[in-house]
């Protein structure tokens, strides 16, 4: 059960040879078992999961069930779910009760899905290793000394353990894919603007986008089915003809053109990293596809670009915790002033406080131009790099992180170190581009290691197909870590 | 460019975030190391370029004028940190 496919748990469910409240229940114990030293989960609410679960139970009994009724899925805590605590891995929101739903939580409750929990993550989405948690960092599942990556640690190590079949993430850098590979599971974020942001905690609103993590790309088809669609509660909800992305999943892929960026297989990438992608890379050549090196001269400032659109945009949307509607507010203050800047000073961690600084800095007076113009302009640049590259390729490929998984506390001391760790995958997420990780073995330590797709826009169905077919070919996705653990 | 520590503390007071001396300094060191990375732009020549702020070149939706919301006054002010009368409750700012 605990390694089966989603469309395997949902034959398993309509043809009623398990319930939905014993699959929940099942799942719930694992947590239960497990999250105490893995630390992915930060609330746990069983009673309405089993609710929940009670309510899918009867959706499947009359005959409305869709593929993914009584399937449980565990939510990054930045998405709200009404009634549930979702703190975003803050101390800010450490006492906030969602009033309302996220668009994306809305539709996996109205597919029938079941709500497992919330999963840790880095504050605000800002880190990639985990450590940024207020409530602590998550532990990669395959060796517990190591880092899940980030932001959707907590998701990532949810599904890599084995404790939730699927769960929820977004990406702004690479908070998707970077920690799919280093646990070695499938993660996918979307074109920006296909998945609404309604409801998922602001942190760079032009670069924010929710995507699906699971098993294998054909989990992630049918999440992806659920997931997109227009949104009249985002402004940048793009409105599309629906897609059906498991329809394309089999086909053969004999003729893709796949392009490898020289800059992306140049220094930078470790022995280990680079083994495991070009195996990879001689599977997709038996599969019949062929390669053509393509040239991203500007992705090597999409990590400084980064640094400066993000916490810009981060330190405009982050101005609205100020205490006084809701969150945390500071025990001691003098007047209103004092009131802002003790809450943001203790509601706040590190790592936050830090980005909004830099945001601040570059967006004031006088050093506008030089920083925030130049990164706008430099952004342009890097997307028409991309415009030029799928001129020659359908798809593009190289390896999702440098390195695999780093140790816990080995480049807290250092942000630079850790920013680099999304140096493949921030260039797409800058172009609005869809960017995919999928496991391909193993490096040093026995960690895991990713393939990182990327697809022109809307070429999602084309991605999760050549995933698919890696997929069935090999088994890496299939693999779980030892249960045995501390 | 270099960043000051005075630059630290006056986004600081811009950002409203209460800073303490030792958090200044510690700052001053990280940033300055992180601005190091971002100088990297300026070797780039963008004269010309346009700049881009989206990667969706749309236009702002606009809506009906007609409420879509209902009032959910008392929900909202059940989770806010001080309020009386449906009023959010902040310390006296005109004496």
């Amino acid at each position: 059960m605990l390694n089966a496919s989603l469309r395997q748990l949902s034959r398993l469910l309509s043809d009623k040879k398990i319930s939905s409240t014993e699959l929940t229940a099942g799942f719930l114990s694992r947590i239960k078992s497990l999250n105490p030293d893995l630390n992915a989960f930060i609330t746990l609410d069983e009673e309405k999961s089993l609710n929940q679960a009670k309510s899918a139970d009867a959706m499947i009994a009359a005959g409305r069930s869709t593929p993914l009724t009584g399937i449980p899925i565990a939510q990054k805590d930045i998405f709200c779910a009404k009634g549930w605590l979702t703190t975003c891995g803050s101390r800010m929101l450490s006492n906030f009760i969602s009033p309302y739903d996220a668009t994306v939580v809305e539709r996996f409750d109205q597919a029938g899905m079941v709500n497992l929990g919330k999963t840790n993550m880095d504050e605000f989405a800002m880190g990639s290793s985990n450590e940024t948690s207020y409530y602590g960092p998550v532990k990669n599942p395959w060796d517990r000394l190591a880092v899940p990556g980030g932001s959707s640690g907590g998701s990532a190590c949810a599904v890599a353990a084995r404790l939730a079949p699927a769960a929820t993430g977004s990406d702004t850098g690479g908070s998707i894919r970077q920690p799919a590979a280093l646990c070695g599971i499938s993660g996918i974020k979307p074109t920006y603007g296909l998945v609404s942001r309604y409801g998922m905690i602001a942190f760079a609103s032009s670069l924010d986008q929710g995507g699906p993590m699971a098993k294998s790309a054909e989990d992630l088809a049918l999440l992806l089915n659920a997931m997109v669609g227009f949104d009249e509660h985002d402004s940048t909800s793009l409105q599309r003809e629906k897609e059906d992305y498991t329809k394309n999943l089999t086909q053969p892929v004999e003729g893709l053109r796949i392009g490898l960026p020289k800059e992306f297989f140049a220094e930078g990438m470790s022995s280990d990293v680079s083994r495991a992608v070009e195996a990879a890379l001689a599977e997709y050549r038996k599969l019949g596809a062929t390669f053509v090196e393509i040239s991203l001269p500007n992705s090597k400032l999409a990590v400084p670009v980064y640094y400066v659109l993000a916490p810009a945009e981060a330190s405009s949307n982050l101005s609205r915790f100020d205490g006084v509607r809701y969150g945390y507010r500071a025990a001691q203050y003098s007047n209103l002033e004092d009131l802002y800047a003790r809450t943001r000073a203790e509601g706040f961690g590190e790592e936050v406080k830090r980005r909004i600084l830099i945001g601040t800095y570059v967006l004031s007076h006088g050093y506008y131009d030089a920083y925030y113009l130049q990164a706008q302009k430099l952004r342009r640049l890097i997307a028409e790099d991309f415009a030029k590259a799928f001129e020659q390729c359908d798809l593009i490929m190289g390896p999702t992180t440098p390195t695999v998984a780093f140790n816990i506390g080995e480049k807290c001391g250092d942000p630079i170190q850790m920013y680099l760790s999304d140096i493949y995958t921030s260039a797409a997420s800058l172009a609005g581009l869809p960017g995919m990780s999928i496991p391909v073995g193993f490096g040093d330590k026995n960690r895991p290691t990713g393939l990182h797709i990327i697809g022109n826009y809307f070429r999602e169905a084309q991605m999760l197909n050549v995933a698919h077919r890696y997929q069935l070919a090999t088994n890496w996705h299939e693999l779980a870590p030892p249960d045995s653990g501390n | 460019m270099t960043i000051s520590l005075s630059d630290i503390k006056r986004v600081a007071k811009l950002a409203r975030i209460e800073i303490s001396e030792t958090d200044a300094q510690q700052n001053l060191s990280r940033l300055s190391g992180i601005f190091g990375l971002i100088e990297q732009m300026q070797a780039v020549n963008t004269h010309g370029i346009k700049p881009m702020s989206h990667s969706q070149d749309m236009v702002q939706r606009l809506r009906e004028d007609v409420v879509t919301e209902t009032d959910q006054h008392a929900l909202f002010q059940s989770i806010a940190p001080q309020v009386e009368d449906g009023y959010y409750l902040v310390p006296k700012v005109i004496e």
